[in-house]
């Protein structure tokens, strides 16, 4: 069954026709790769199904829901994560702090006034955060100011506090850019260990064709904002269209 | 304690006992020698001192947590104090009902000004702030006349209605016929220590408002406050909504302004449309700031600083310096005192603006974060001592190279 359904969505801006006719069915618990040359649309889409931007046509729809409209908080409540190219989190805060955030955020929802209780007594979501950086082996860095992480255990951060609100669908930005490969191997190890121990599905966008193959049950090949061909990794390695458009130029 | 852990209920006691110390603390030099001059323990200044903690204490609450930059809260001071003289002509002179009606209102004018402000963020919303208060500000000096008497100011007067006090009830500020303005002096070794009633008003609420934001700070919402400041992006991926949150803190620090505003009523009960001028609202940021902008106790002692600064440094005039420097020949002597005299007295606000570079410059953390380095070098020299002596393995029962630990503010404070 497809947890994500995007019909028909199309965008402009300005001159620039960003999206064209892109359909796109994402099937539960699985990895759809969206792969293309720069320019293609990726970023687009994604911020499409994120609440960030609002297509003019077509409609987005996740477990049968609408998500066109939606504030990003909103959608988030709805059970969508999102991963971005640079790592955002809380650089002011500790390690620990960062991962109570979205525990709060999933048992107060949007919104809660609660300026009379004490973190310090919330055992509960204490013990949630803790274990989620146990499970992402930081629990050792808890009291760490996260902007004095390396880049990687940001990254790793990131996905801990997405994952934390246990997700149904998870969007990743180039979870790799600008990663040496040593890492980026280590990061498709992460992301295949949170697809053997949780159910949840995932919507990755990637340059690099190595974390695509390893990873992706299904392919989406975007060129000038329209999807170009779907098919698996097996299929679309040897597929003329896309060596045409992408990694025909890249060869 | 009160929902405390251990730190912050030492951190709390530490602060109520300065509080309420303040008559001794602020008055270290006898009456007679040449010093006291420097002596700031008279009511009017410690409780300015006091309502002012206030105001910078909720400021903080919006700037220091939550990292909107507000350069209108004196809006919200203004409106409090009309509010509270209000109270005092149409119910009672009794404080109570003035500085609640203060509060309330603040709130409520913060809210609608709030909701408009918080549409943006960063440099747009302090001009939007800048432009409410600045509006506010003109149409009480003006527009509003029948309400806020324009330039003259509200007053009180024998003939407003009054409906709660009956005809004997007393004329001035009271709680319940104790009236502020009473004082008890204690003369002791040639020191002369005041103790008044509306000093220690404002003192007792200072501590609770500090109280409530002590608890503000440690709560999930100040949590979510905190994130505020370092990300919104993540914070909306994350399922928070940062509107009614940053609302919320633009509420709280105006309901904080609005009973700063009913206090200075409080303590002189009269209103003006001065005190909502733009310079006052860069006042509580030059405070803030001057403090430690995020720490608890920084904005209190910024308040504290400026407001001790300003009444000390005003009142040296040239006659004052002339005495001082009396010894010198008389060319320098002029020479000096010409020289002093653009620092002190009418001058004593470029005395500010050169602290207030100082600070930015050399302690971005503010007086908290001077506090804590002095705070760790004391710590560090005696430990360097026992280094150098050979070390005595665990020596906790040797009181000479084991100091007890200063209270350290700056860390308490975070």
């Amino acid at each position: 069954m497809a947890i994500l359904e995007v019909k028909d969505v199309s965008k402009r801006f300005g001159g620039l026709q960003a999206l064209r006719d892109v359909n796109l069915s994402v099937a539960e618990n699985t990895v759809h790769a969206i792969i293309g040359p720069n320019g293609a649309g990726k970023s687009t889409l994604l911020n499409c199904l994120v609440g960030k931007l609002t297509p003019d046509t077509g409609s987005v729809l996740f477990q049968g829901q609408s998500v066109l409209g939606r504030k990003p908080h909103e959608i988030n409540q709805m059970g969508i994560s999102r991963v971005f190219q640079t790592p955002e989190i809380f650089g002011d805060l500790s390690v620990q702090e960062n991962m109570l955030i979205p525990v709060f955020a999933k048992r107060d929802g949007a919104f809660r006034l609660h300026p009379f209780e004490t973190v310090e007594h919330e055992r509960e979501v204490i013990d949630e955060a803790m274990a989620a950086l146990e499970e992402f082996g930081m629990a050792d860095k808890r009291h760490m100011h996260a902007a004095s992480l390396s880049r990687g255990d940001k990254r790793r951060l990131e996905m801990a506090m997405c994952l934390v609100q246990r997700p149904r669908l998870l969007l990743l930005d180039e979870p790799t850019a600008g990663m040496a490969r040593a890492n980026t191997n280590r990061t498709i190890e992460l992301l295949r260990e949170i697809m053997e121990r949780r159910d949840i599905t995932m919507v990755i966008i990637e340059h690099d064709m190595h974390v695509v193959f390893s990873l992706a049950d299904r392919i989406t090949v975007l060129a000038q904002g329209m999807p170009l061909v779907e098919d698996t990794p097996e299929n679309i390695k040897g597929h003329p269209k896309v060596k045409e458009a992408y990694l025909g130029e890249a060869a | 304690m009160l929902g405390l852990n251990k730190r912050d209920t030492r951190f709390l006691i530490i602060v109520i006992l300065l509080t309420l110390f303040t008559p001794f603390l602020l008055q270290p030099f006898p009456e007679e020698s040449a010093l006291a001059q420097f002596n700031g323990g008279y009511p009017d200044l410690m409780a300015k001192i006091a309502i002012f903690g206030i105001f910078a204490m909720g400021f903080n609450i919006l700037f220091g947590l939550t990292g909107y930059l507000s350069f209108g809260h004196a809006a919200f001071l203004g409106v409090g104090s009309y509010a509270a003289v209000w109270m005092f002509k149409l119910l009672t002179m009794n404080v109570f009902p003035a500085i609640i009606v203060a509060v309330l209102v603040a709130g409520l004018f913060s809210a609608v000004i709030g909701y408009i402000s918080l549409r943006r963020s960063g440099i747009y919303f302090s001009i939007l702030t800048l432009a409410m208060a600045e509006m506010s500000y003109r149409l009480a000096y003006s527009v509003l006349t029948p309400i806020t008497n324009g330039e003259t100011g509200l007053q009180v007067r024998d003939s407003d209605p009054r409906i709660l006090d009956g005809a004997d009830a007393a004329q001035y500020p009271n709680l319940f016929g104790l009236e502020l303005s009473q004082s008890w002096k204690l003369e002791l070794a040639s020191h002369v220590f005041t103790f008044n009633v509306g000093f220690y008003f404002c003192a007792v609420v200072a501590i609770v408002m500090f109280y409530i934001s002590l608890r503000i700070a440690r709560s999930p919402f100040g949590l979510v406050l905190k994130a505020i400041k370092s990300n919104q992006t993540r914070l909306n991926y994350t399922g928070m909504n940062t509107r009614p949150y940053t609302l919320a803190a633009f509420v709280i620090s105006g309901m904080y302004a609005g009973l700063a505003g009913g206090l200075m009523a409080v303590m002189d009960p009269l209103a003006g449309a001065e005190r909502m001028v733009w310079t006052a609202s860069g006042e509580v940021v030059i405070m803030t700031i001057l403090g430690g902008a995020g720490t608890l106790l920084g904005p209190v002692l910024g308040a504290g600083a400026i407001k001790y600064l300003e009444n000390i440094f005003s009142k040296i005039n040239e006659n004052v310096l002339h005495e001082w420097f009396a010894f010198l020949p008389d060319g320098m002597e002029d020479a000096v005192i010409w020289l002093i005299a653009r620092f002190t007295g009418e001058g004593w606000h470029l005395t500010l603006g050169v602290m207030f570079m100082a600070v930015v410059i050399f302690l971005p953390g503010g007086l908290v974060e001077g506090g804590g380095r002095i705070a760790a070098w004391f710590r560090r020299k005696p430990a360097a001592g026992a280094g150098a002596g050979g070390g005595d393995g665990d020596g906790d029962g040797d009181p000479e190279h084991h100091p007890k630990p200063t209270p350290r503010i700056a860390t308490l404070g975070d």
